[in-house]
């Protein structure tokens, strides 16, 4: 499975896109997977029972 | 020096370390199954109305310890098998810093008999949600921090293996989609992990009276962040082993590299936000967290299942259409190989997973239907539709692989390994369905005594359920049963082949089930071969409807989901208006 | 065999994508974006919402607002207990207590008219759970949640506890009745 075999010339140098590199990047991803929820998540929702006002 | 074996059957590579580490954590996997397979009998026959088997204190201990150990034991080890094989045999990679990878085992390994000691020492029957501020044993949280800090470690494991294999350039192009699904449940279960120790830290410290309070409704927040996130690492687990099945069995090859990955990074950023489906009847907590959370920020997680769940049959369906079974929509399906555990396991499990665990998920998940559902026995239908029908059944189908592969023993009792996905799927079937039937009509989870008897001696008072209810918990009991069959027949054949199956290998022996490596001979120090990209086919994309028979089944899901979703919007219509 | 390969493209990012995919993408986006509407739809034409109101209150204080209404407006008492049967007036805010193992006090409510029902644990978790009507709503040490609810049906309700709470949980019962 050499996988010079099947590629077609010039395609080795033809820029990754964006979305693939960011796919490839997985520390990115990890990052991108605890942040959104912790700030969405648990941030927003704990600010939300910190801001419930005493009962009179 | 590393050392490798490559098997004969599958041209898999394992390095030797690696392989020790799948074994024992899936050994370990087996066992805690068996225990929660054993607690589950004593719960469904304690529900069932006329059996009603145990007392009460012993009937909520042992719930406890079936959620426990089924939820978090015996499927956290597995996945700590997956991981290591995702990264280590599937990318052809030393796996990185084995020793940290058995400290972390060990370390679950403790974690979970000492969590297993405390509910059974009796004063920690404090389900597995341990809400606050009902007290357990410290010895209780502490076994669970133990082994969350032990399943940390093997996540950091992965992650360095993946590192190893591109800075040892063990592989071309980008990972297989397999192991990015195994990452995609990674990052899932860090995210997981950390919000467990947030959480269980300051309980356990309030358990031994260092913190005099934790504010129950934050408590429930983190801890769900923790709960249900848990069982998220199932779904991108899973869905993996689906995708890993129909190569494996078909040699699919997914419709679109493209699509399946972008579904698993909508998993990756949305999938976690459902830990709310838990709150949605909390006070505390404002409508708009509610619905952007409970709905995973407008469904995209949801999105990204109704993906795979085209896209894995429809690579199947691609593949066997290719092979000449283009007969009418359903040939390919028609003549796949359902007398083969690991196809027909792991196509019931998605099956499932989808028609009775997805809808009913997102269902129970909307804001207001939550109100008709939460604490019934719908919660526990639903979930049991998920994780054991859906994660359960797919790792039992990929056990049937990994045995002669990875355990070098050929399976013993074929025959009813062939039969044993059906028996299962047909007892979780009736038992999720009438669950979430005795659940539609009112019955509450965690609950022991569904005739209220005491109630009228201590208060007076007296409430029956519908006389169909209690039918319906008749019917959860006996097809309780027939899946703990199922389930059983499952750790039968496993257990026999580990023990009494032909050896593929001269010396896999006894203790090599546990992790002892096999005879020197069998690995080699050199380095396995770059793994090298598949030839280009140009089979999909430009194909049009290339998976037809796979597209009417999708439509089936949607019409089902459709139809159901607005039939409880319109039983939610029918009870007292609230505002 | 190839998702336990790297993809065959080296730029698989660029690959075409299938028709069938893209209109299973396209149908289960529109699917979802259904799904989100109908939770903000429901808040404005749906009549089952709960409201945002919260308070933080300790359990004590709560108990003394519970027992200030019922001994404002008992009317008599029911079981071995003696649990108090209120019948407060209509349109007004009524409350149940939930501890370790009872739902007090029980409340006579009439029908068509509109309660602020205030729900509040002076323990553990509780979960209210109105049978047969099955409306569930999770009742919490410390905060004292205010639901508003219009009973439309007569008869006798029953208030199951349905989160676990301790060993006589399965006995913890309480009532509301809805008179004509």
């Amino acid at each position: 499975m050499n996988h010079d075999t099947h590629t077609s010339p010039g395609t080795e140098t033809e820029p990754v896109p964006a979305m693939q590199q960011i796919l490839d990047n997985h520390f990115l991803l990890l990052f991108l997977g605890i942040a959104l929820p912790t700030v969405l998540y648990i941030v927003w929702g704990i600010m939300e029972v910190v801001s419930i006002p005493i009962a009179k | 020096m590393a050392q490798f074996r490559v098997c004969p059957q599958s041209g898999l590579y394992f390095h030797k370390s690696a392989e020790s580490l799948m074994k024992a954590n899936a050994v370990a996997a087996v066992v805690f199954l068996l225990l929660a397979g054993v607690l589950a009998l004593l719960v469904t026959l304690t529900r069932w109305p006329t059996v009603h088997l145990l007392p009460a204190d012993a009937f909520y201990m042992v719930l406890t310890a079936h959620g426990i150990n089924a939820l978090l034991f015996w499927i956290i080890f597995f996945e700590m098998a997956v991981l290591y094989f995702a990264s280590s045999t599937l990318l052809r990679s030393r796996l990185a810093t084995p020793r940290w990878a058995w400290l972390g085992f060990w370390l679950m390994i403790i974690g979970a008999i000492t969590t297993n000691v405390a509910i059974f020492q009796g004063a920690s029957s404090v389900m597995m949600t341990s809400y606050v501020p009902m007290p357990a044993e410290p010895h209780f949280y502490l076994g669970l921090i133990l082994f969350a800090v032990g399943a940390l470690i093997g996540c950091f494991v992965f992650l360095g293996t993946l590192a190893v294999a591109k800075g040892e350039n063990t592989y071309d192009g980008s990972i297989p989609l397999v192991t990015f699904g195994a990452l995609t449940a990674c990052i899932i279960a860090i995210f997981t992990i950390a919000s467990g120790a947030i959480i269980l830290i300051p309980t356990f410290l309030w358990s031994v009276g260092l913190i005099s309070y934790i504010d129950p409704v934050m408590y429930r927040i983190v801890w769900w962040a923790m709960g249900h996130s848990s069982q998220q690492i199932n779904v991108a687990t899973h869905v993996a082993i689906w995708y890993a099945i129909a190569a494996i069995v078909f040699g699919a090859k997914p419709m679109s590299e493209k699509v399946s990955r972008g579904a698993y990074l909508l998993y990756i950023l949305f999938l976690q936000l459902a830990s709310a489906h838990h709150i949605l009847v909390d006070p505390g907590v404002s409508s708009t967290w509610k619905i952007f959370n409970t709905s995973y920020a407008m469904y995209l997680a949801v999105l990204a299942s109704m993906i795979h769940g085209l896209t894995v049959p429809g690579a199947i369906e691609a593949a066997q259409r290719k092979k000449g079974y283009t007969n009418g929509i359903f040939e390919w399906l028609r003549k796949a190989p359902w007398s083969n555990p690991v196809f027909s396991g792991m196509f019931m499990s998605l099956i499932m997973f989808g028609f009775l665990g997805g809808i009913t998920g997102v269902v129970m998940g909307t804001e207001q239907i939550n109100i008709i559902i939460h604490n019934t026995l719908y919660v526990p239908g639903h979930f049991h539709a998920t994780v054991v029908a859906g994660t359960t059944l797919a790792f039992m189908a990929i056990t049937y692989f990994l045995v002669p592969v990875l355990f070098r023993r050929e399976l013993i009792l074929p025959g009813l390994a062939k039969w044993q996905p059906y028996i299962f799927s047909i007892g979780i079937i009736l038992f999720t369905l009438f669950m979430m039937g005795a659940g539609t009509m009112g019955v509450s989870r965690r609950h022991w005594d569904m005739s209220f008897a005491d109630a009228s001696t201590i208060l007076g008072m007296t409430f029956e359920y519908p006389g169909t209810a209690k039918l319906m918990m008749g019917i959860v009991g006996i097809s309780g049963v027939l899946s703990i069959i199922g389930g059983a027949m499952y750790v039968l054949i496993v257990v026999g082949s580990l023990l009494f199956g032909k050896k593929l290998e001269a010396s896999a022996g006894f203790w090599q089930n546990f992790g002892v490596p096999l005879a020197d001979s069998c690995y080699s120090p050199t380095r396995p071969e770059r793994l090298g990209r598949p030839p280009v086919i140009e089979e999909h994309g430009s194909a049009g409807f290339e998976a037809p028979g796979t597209f009417v089944l999708a439509i089936v899901f949607l019409v089902t989901f459709v139809v159901y979703y607005f039939i409880n919007w319109k039983y939610l219509a029918s009870v007292w208006p609230m505002s | 065999m190839s998702a336990i390969l790297p993809p065959a493209e080296r730029l698989w990012w660029n690959t075409p994508v299938g028709r069938q995919e893209i209109v299973w993408v396209g149908i289960a986006l529109l699917w979802c974006l259904i799904l989100f509407a109908m939770m903000p739809y429901w808040h404005v034409y749906g009549k089952q919402n709960l409201s945002n109101e919260a308070y933080k209150i300790y359990p004590a204080a709560y108990e003394t607002k519970v027992k200030a209404m019922v001994d404002q407006y008992k009317v008599r008492e029911e079981g071995p207990q003696l649990i108090p049967v209120v019948h407060p007036p209509a349109g007004s805010d009524v409350y149940i207590l939930a501890r370790l193992w009872q739902w007090w006090p029980i409340l006579e409510l009439e029908k068509n008219q509109t309660y602020r029902l205030h729900l509040s644990s002076l323990d553990w978790q509780h979960g209210f759970s109105l049978q047969p009507l099955n409306i569930n709503l999770q009742v919490i040490p410390g905060y004292e949640m205010v639901v508003t609810m219009t009973p439309d049906t007569s008869g006798e309700y029953t208030i199951v506890c349905n989160e676990y709470c301790g060993i006589m949980h399965h006995t913890m019962l309480g009532k509301i009745f809805v008179k004509e």
